[in-house]
């Protein structure tokens, strides 16, 4: 039974970014009874953006577990659970409470397995993300204290198939994964998903927009923005490869090589602030694997290193945008 | 017999008070050797020890069952090897041998065991055990299992966050949960008192409208017979208990410290205390034990503890490579749940409920909560510290603190007015 049946995207076949996650959870509380749902406000109220709504109702309260305002409770219960073999998905209200329990998930979930070989797969989900006007508290985009953590799996979806497909792949997963949502995509995109139960695999990048000129590697909204960003280019003449991540930990080197191998540019696009965000670690994993192949420096248009401003035209300053990209691919590609 | 009401012993066998003796000798002598080993220079790390506190421990662990859950914290040797982990498991952990449970990839008392003895590992950050073994219990009775989780917290960690935000959840939830807060007097070298403004620790529960006991933990008996009831009306699923042992850590916070800082008064009193050699006068005085039967636990202590250590010190160090595996479980682990209970109550259309809160609304003449029935507090343990208080042991070994806040609202006895329904699912 799929949750369209309840809800108003019955009528169409599309299906928006926050319904795609929703149908996930769903789909896996319907076809294994251990997977349980833990957060604040997530079942009569059906959470802050409403993914997990309709599930208590059919769920029951004994899956879907309202708490206390704990974050360290919330994710500490769920590995607890994990231990007796249940597969908890836990919400943060927004992902910027994460680091509220900081601590369960880094030292105590993550350490885990390779500690005292006791796996524990639970699944900490959240909307993330600015460009909403949420201030320094709920637009965040925390995915690198997680990357930068051995024993954790972080994935940031950019499309509602991807989102679908990698959330069922982290419920199904023996280790603790974080899952982030971008929020400004939950109701912007949408697309059209296949009948029946499909999975994306963790750790595979997707190359989204085959090209010569140079590689642009993104995840989440940032990929949207860094298509824009190679249509305008396009029209120039600069044809861009535009690379999904999908997954950051583990991330998919070997995607990330070919590519630059074959354009010989690297431009790296995220909305996380600019010092110690992927866009680092992938340069460092380019000169390491592919130097003698650069044609030019590798690149990157990134969030500003400030916590994220409230004010609209602040945080308009603090993003990056298609015309940053665009600035910054046409530098890359006079080299 | 000080201490020692008779109702304490009428539910352990001789074999069983025998038990008790066992575990606590093989708790110390163990931590003896591991001394000597620190000496030798082969422990690889720090080294903690729980000299004075091994009746706490041993006698917790020793009135679970085997199916209940534990997760002990670095001075619960003692209820390690109830749960039935070797010496030489410890020893391994210390001295980080690749036989040892972790295989040399943490120490310590860092390990557990799922599958078989049902124990969590501890991390070093204190209180995170209380959010993780409340959802144990919580996932216990999810999938039927009728079990308890416990685990132990010192002093100490009952200030962190982890500690308020895991009770406040055990209590919301009623998990069958057992905290036993060891209050052994000191966080590392920072008295009780200059931690918390409280006399006893029990009464941190009062926050949490749950029930808790205060024990005299260098009594073995007492701290089984109080964990046995507090195990029981978790069962039951009368929600959480905090137990708190009073006791002593008569030693540093480590092997490393000396603890100057501790009034030697403090430590010659609570030497008169100590709990293994107050058992021993108890199976004495009580004729469960002669001298025989008493040397023979001590040499069988003895000889295991050489047989162990010798097969400890021949295990070899991790071979180098080892770092850098196991991270992830890709699939080296099997990941299955025990049901005990049918599967279909937690699936539709038996799971479907209607998705609203049932709560009290002001005027129903439900709003008022009844008070607690059981609030008189009982206590004769003597002051926690000297000064001229009476020994520990001269009082009742064990008593009810109280019944701490009020029992819960009555269910709306009113018929269903349009604002609530009734709430199937646990509150």
């Amino acid at each position: 039974m799929s949750p369209t049946k309840t809800t108003a995207a019955v009528e169409s076949k599309q299906v928006t970014f926050l319904e795609a996650i929703r149908q996930a959870l769903f789909e896996e509380m319907e076809r294994d009874p251990t997977v349980v749902m833990i957060g604040e406000d997530i079942g009569v109220y059906g959470g802050a953006f409403k993914v997990t709504a309709g599930l208590l109702e059919r769920f029951g309260w004994e899956r879907v577990i309202d708490t206390p305002i704990s974050e360290t409770a919330i994710i500490g219960a769920a590995v607890g659970m994990s231990y007796l073999g249940l597969r908890p998905v836990a919400e943060m209200q927004f992902i910027d409470f994460i680091a509220c329990c900081f601590n369960q998930l880094t030292n105590f979930a993550a350490k885990s397995h390779y500690r005292w070989g006791a796996p524990a797969p639970i699944v900490v989900r959240g909307p993330s993300g600015g460009g909403i006007h949420g201030g320094p508290f709920h637009s965040q985009n925390p995915e690198m204290y997680f990357t930068h953590t051995p024993g954790l799996k972080v994935i940031y979806p950019a499309t509602a198939y991807d989102a679908k497909g990698l959330m069922k792949s982290a419920i199904r997963d023996n280790n603790p994964v974080l899952f982030f949502e971008h929020k400004f995509l939950y109701r912007r995109i949408k697309e059209e998903l296949p009948e029946g139960d499909y999975t994306v695999p963790i750790g595979k990048a997707s190359v989204r927009r085959e090209g010569r000129d140079l590689t642009i590697i993104s995840y989440a909204a940032m990929l949207h923005t860094s298509l824009e960003a190679a249509e305008t280019l396009a029209r120039e003449g600069i044809e861009c490869e535009v690379v999904d991540l999908r997954t950051l930990l583990p991330l998919d080197k070997e995607t990330i090589l070919k590519s630059v191998v074959k354009t010989n540019k690297l431009l790296i696009v995220h909305e996380d602030t600019r010092t110690g965000g992927i866009a680092g670690e992938i340069a460092a994993i380019v000169c390491e694997g592919a130097f003698d192949q650069l044609d030019g420096p590798v690149m990157r248009v990134t969030s500003l290193d400030t916590p994220v401003p409230y004010s609209p035209p602040l945080e308009e300053q603090f993003l990056p945008n298609t015309e940053k990209v665009v600035a910054a691919a046409r530098d890359l590609a006079k080299y | 017999m000080n201490g020692y009401g008779e109702r304490m012993a009428s539910s352990l066998k001789r074999e069983q008070f025998l038990d008790l003796y066992y575990y606590m000798r093989l708790n110390r002598s163990l931590e003896d050797r591991l001394v000597n080993l620190f000496r030798q220079n082969k422990v690889v790390g720090g080294l903690y020890g729980s000299l004075g506190q091994e009746g706490t421990s041993v006698g917790t662990a020793y009135a679970l069952g085997p199916n209940d859950w534990i997760a002990p914290m670095i001075r619960n040797v003692g209820a390690l090897l109830v749960r039935g982990f070797k010496p030489r498991d410890i020893f391994m952990q210390y001295m980080a041998r690749y036989d040892s449970p972790t295989q040399g990839k943490d120490g310590t008392s860092h390990f557990g065991d799922l599958k078989v003895r049902h124990v969590v590992s501890p991390i070093s950050m204190l209180g995170d055990l209380i959010p993780v073994m409340t959802g144990v219990a919580m996932a216990g009775r999810y999938l039927g299992q009728k079990i308890v989780a416990m685990t132990w917290i010192g002093d100490g960690g009952t200030s962190t966050g982890a500690f308020h935000e895991g009770m406040n959840l055990a209590a919301q939830q009623k998990a069958p949960f057992v905290l036993v807060i060891e209050n052994n007097g000191w966080a590392y070298s920072t008295p009780v008192s200059r931690q918390v403004p409280l006399k006893d620790l029990a009464d941190r529960a009062k926050a949490y409208g749950i029930d808790s006991m205060i024990v005299d933990g260098n009594d073995v008996v007492a701290v089984y017979d109080t964990t046995r009831r507090a195990v029981e009306q978790c069962r039951a699923g009368d929600g959480p208990v905090i137990i708190e042992a009073k006791t002593m850590r008569m030693r540093g916070h480590a092997q490393h410290d000396p603890a100057e800082y501790v009034p030697r008064e403090m430590f010659a009193y609570w030497k008169k205390l100590d709990p293994v050699e107050r058992y021993e006068k108890y199976l004495t005085e009580n004729k469960l034990w002669d001298e025989k039967a008493h040397k023979q636990i001590d040499d069988r202590v003895d000889r295991e503890l050489t047989e162990e250590l010798e097969i400890a010190e021949n295990s070899p160090l991790p071979p180098a490579e080892e770092a850098s595996t196991g991270v992830y479980c890709e699939g080296c682990h099997e990941i299955e749940a025990i049901w005990k209970r049918p599967k279909s109550e937690v699936m539709p259309p038996k799971s479907s409920v209607a998705p609203v809160w049932s709560v009290a609304i002001p005027g129903d003449g439900d709003g008022a909560q009844s008070k607690s029935a059981s609030s008189a507090v009982v206590t004769t343990m003597a002051e926690h510290f000297p000064a001229g208080a009476k020994s520990p042991g001269n009082g009742a070994g064990t008593k009810t603190a109280s019944k701490s806040g009020s029992k819960p609202a009555p269910k709306s006895a009113r018929p269903a007015a349009k604002k609530t329904m009734a709430r199937k699912g646990r509150g």
